[in-house]
């Protein structure tokens, strides 16, 4: 049982979590997930890790309520406890230090992308920032990022915070207003690094995201995160979860992501386990 | 005497499709008495050489004969302390009943049937209550809780050693759990078994996966003396054909994880769902390939076929699987290999195959299969399953300097004590063999066990 040790509100739909894993936290690194059952008849989800502390042995979790085992996550409080949380799965993230960098967090996305960014800052890198979300609540560590990143720009969908559009229309103005970076770091939906990674493209600039599939176990042994890379079939769990942007088939993976969306309704129609 | 093995009652084939219970109901008292006294009680025990723990069959055997069946229980688990797993999934065909002397004329004495029943018998009754037995306070972890990481444990525990198992997953067994379908090996069972053979004191630490969580070096630096690699076979191989990533198509582990680890024949009960078309084609002859038939059928799937491209005589299954599948109405394509899964919209609507004829014999020493020109077919499906097998987890190997490893990744043992490369690590099972039997890890673990003991006992004498 891993103990949930605090749990913040950082917007209607999104909440942070840290909880005491010590197994997850003495190893971990920027770039690695967890996956975690929140009880004994629970299935099993992978989250990225946006922070963790290896001395206190405590690793954070930032999540979107958006399906039966989120929901069902989230109706625990600090103090209480969820049955499984096994980790660091995934490589770390091959961080090089750079002249300049600039991330891409689109909403929940954030979160994974903190850890990364704040390490190659901490490498020297200097490092700008592209926040983007539906609306103003939804973006997120935003106060966080200020602590160490350059510039940091926001785009909402609506307008009601930063520049109104996507982030893929303000990474073409810093690019095509003479900004020069090294690499781009984009996390966020499948659909937005889609399209960052096609402009990025345009430029030969070298693009990383990090892909989150359907998976079981996260060794490698169930093979249901397959993801195809520059022609050839990889586990997003073990040779992943970062890959080159340019060389993912999103398309395939978009599918694949919507292979249960008609249990997922099920279940949740339902009120599964009285949720 | 009788030439044949007193039948084992089994639910109907037409039942049993439509449940998830065990298929084979075990012997009555009666029965098993009266299948024991076909044993001859020779004198070469070829029984015994076949069994890769060897289980004192004969002597095992004579006590149920007898009605003794705790005295028989006492024999069986002294040499294996998954006995009530292992009568239900062993191949005995290939092992000790392929030896016995009933077996030249008529059948051999179902082996398989009595441990089973011993077992069953005794778990019954079994106390929860661990015989004491004095610790020699020396630290050994064991790294994956399957049949070859318990069978270590449970014997070094028995010898006194302070062992903690590590397991990746959240439930112990490995492919017990994952892979055997509940209608083949109960899992109720298996945990009961397992509990048993771990009541000696083992720790048990889930969720933690070496090479990640933690690295073999750093449990010698935490102060375990040795360690035990049994961290399975790993990752599923695919054809590496046109298509495979289309949805509905599945490796063999991750159907059968679904199925029977995440209970998703019991969705939405079971929040983890699985997809099952009308028709399902299975690709491979092993004991997953049949599993995953048998699962598909029973999850609802109408047409189920196994895809082989080898013929009948190659099928590396157990007997009683093949046996079992075709009651239940699988339909068996062999000599077709399959060369594209076909897809509408992202989703399998068929798989292209070509018919393939037996050339000569391979490395392997079976005939090799070799494809008829001309022969393309194609035939409708909506859900492919991919049990070829698979190559090792690299976890382990890549976060272990000083471990030595096969081209194809697995672990390079002495096959006496099952010592690897690297002083004080030792390992067994599929990470060293590739993919085989949970009988074969067992007794890998077993002799892995005794080496790690004989050495500690070397040490303090020497």
């Amino acid at each position: 049982m891993y103990e949930i040790l605090s749990k913040t509100k950082l917007n209607n739909d999104v909440e942070e979590m840290v909880i005491r894993a010590p197994y997850v936290a003495r190893r971990c690194e920027p770039g690695q997930f967890i996956i975690l059952r929140v009880d004994d008849e629970g299935e099993r989800i992978p989250l990225t890790i946006a922070e963790y502390d290896s001395q206190k042995g405590t690793v954070s979790i930032i999540y979107q309520v958006v399906g039966f085992t989120t929901r069902k996550l989230s109706e625990k409080k600090a103090g209480e406890f969820i049955a499984d949380f096994v980790g660091p799965l995934g490589k770390p993230t091959r961080l090089h230090a750079h002249k300049r960098v600039i991330g891409i967090g689109g909403g929940v996305g954030a979160a994974p992308l903190y850890p990364q960014l704040r390490k190659l800052s901490e490498m020297g890198t200097e490092v700008d920032l592209i926040l983007g979300a539906r609306n103003k609540d939804l973006i997120i560590l935003e106060e966080k990022f200020r602590t160490f990143c350059k510039n940091i720009y926001i785009t909402t969908d609506d307008g009601s915070y930063g520049m109104k559009g996507l982030v893929t229309d303000k990474l073409k103005e810093l690019v095509e207003g003479g900004n020069q970076y090294d690499e781009v770091i984009a996390i966020g939906p499948l659909v937005m690094m889609k399209f960052v990674s096609l402009l990025t493209k345009q430029y030969n600039l070298k693009t990383s995201v990090s892909l989150n599939p359907i998976m079981i176990d996260g060794t490698g042994m169930c093979g249901g995160c397959r993801v195809t890379i520059a022609g050839e079939t990889k586990f997003a769990c073990v040779d992943g979860p970062d890959f080159d942007g340019h060389q993912v088939d999103y398309d395939e993976l978009l599918r694949r992501q919507g292979m249960y969306k008609t249990e997922e309704n099920h279940a949740c129609r339902i009120g599964l386990g009285k949720v | 005497m009788n030439p044949k093995k007193v039948p084992i009652p089994e639910q109907s084939p037409a039942e049993r499709v439509k449940n998830f219970n065990e298929v084979a109901l075990g012997y009555t008292p009666e029965q098993a008495q009266e299948e024991a006294s076909r044993c001859l009680q020779c004198k070469a025990r070829p029984c015994v050489e076949g069994c890769p723990v060897n289980v004192r069959i004969p002597e095992f055997v004579k006590k149920v004969a007898e009605g003794d069946f705790d005295g028989a229980y006492r024999i069986l688990v002294s040499e294996n302390c998954l006995p009530a797993i292992c009568g239900r999934v062993c191949p005995q065909e290939t092992q000790c009943e392929a030896r016995c002397v009933r077996g030249k004329k008529g059948e051999s004495v179902a082996i398989g049937r009595l441990e089973r029943f011993v077992a069953d018998y005794a778990m019954e009754k079994m106390s929860a209550d661990a015989p004491r037995i004095e610790r020699n306070g020396i630290k050994v972890a064991v790294a994956g809780g399957g049949p070859a990481g318990l069978t270590c444990a449970g014997e070094l525990a028995r010898l006194g050693y302070e062992v903690t198992v590590f397991e990746a997953l959240h439930a112990l067994g490995g492919v017990l759990m994952y892979g055997i379908p509940e209608f083949r090996l109960p899992k109720k069972l298996v945990k009961k078994e397992i509990a048993g053979a771990l009541k000696l004191g083992v720790k048990i630490e889930k969720n933690v996966i070496i090479g990640k969580s933690i690295t073999v070096d750093e449990l010698f630096q935490e102060g375990f003396q040795a360690v035990f690699i049994g961290c399975g076979a790993g990752l599923p191989s695919f054809m590496k054909i046109e298509g495979e990533n289309l949805n509905g198509v599945y490796s063999a582990n991750e159907f059968l994880t679904r199925a029977n680890l995440m209970k998703a024949y019991d969705f939405p009960n079971s929040p983890t769902p699985v997809k099952v078309g009308k028709r399902v084609a299975v690709v491979g002859g092993g004991n997953v390939a049949m599993d995953a038939a048998r699962t598909a059928r029973r999850l609802g799937a109408e047409e189920v076929y196994i895809v082989y491209r080898r013929s009948e005589k190659e099928l590396p299954a157990r007997l009683e699987e093949i046996h079992h599948a075709k009651e239940e109405g699988i339909i068996f394509k062999f000599l077709t290999a399959p060369v594209k899964v076909l897809g509408e919209s992202g989703w399998v609507t068929g798989m292209e195959c070509v018919e393939m004829e037996l050339g000569e014999p391979d490395a392997s020493g079976r005939r090799r299969p070799v494809a008829k020109k001309g022969s393309h077919f194609v035939f409708p499906v909506e859900t492919v399953i991919v049990a070829i097998g698979g190559t090792p987890n690299p976890l382990i190997r890549q976060t272990t300097p000083g471990l030595e490893t096969q081209k194809w990744g697995g672990i390079v043992v002495d096959e006496a004590t099952m010592k690897t490369a690297k002083d004080g690590v030792y390992a067994g099972g599929d990470i060293v063999t590739g993919a085989a039997t949970v009988i074969l890890a067992m007794g890998a673990g077993k002799k892995a066990a005794r080496a790690i003991h004989e050495n500690f006992q070397k040490k303090a004498s020497g």
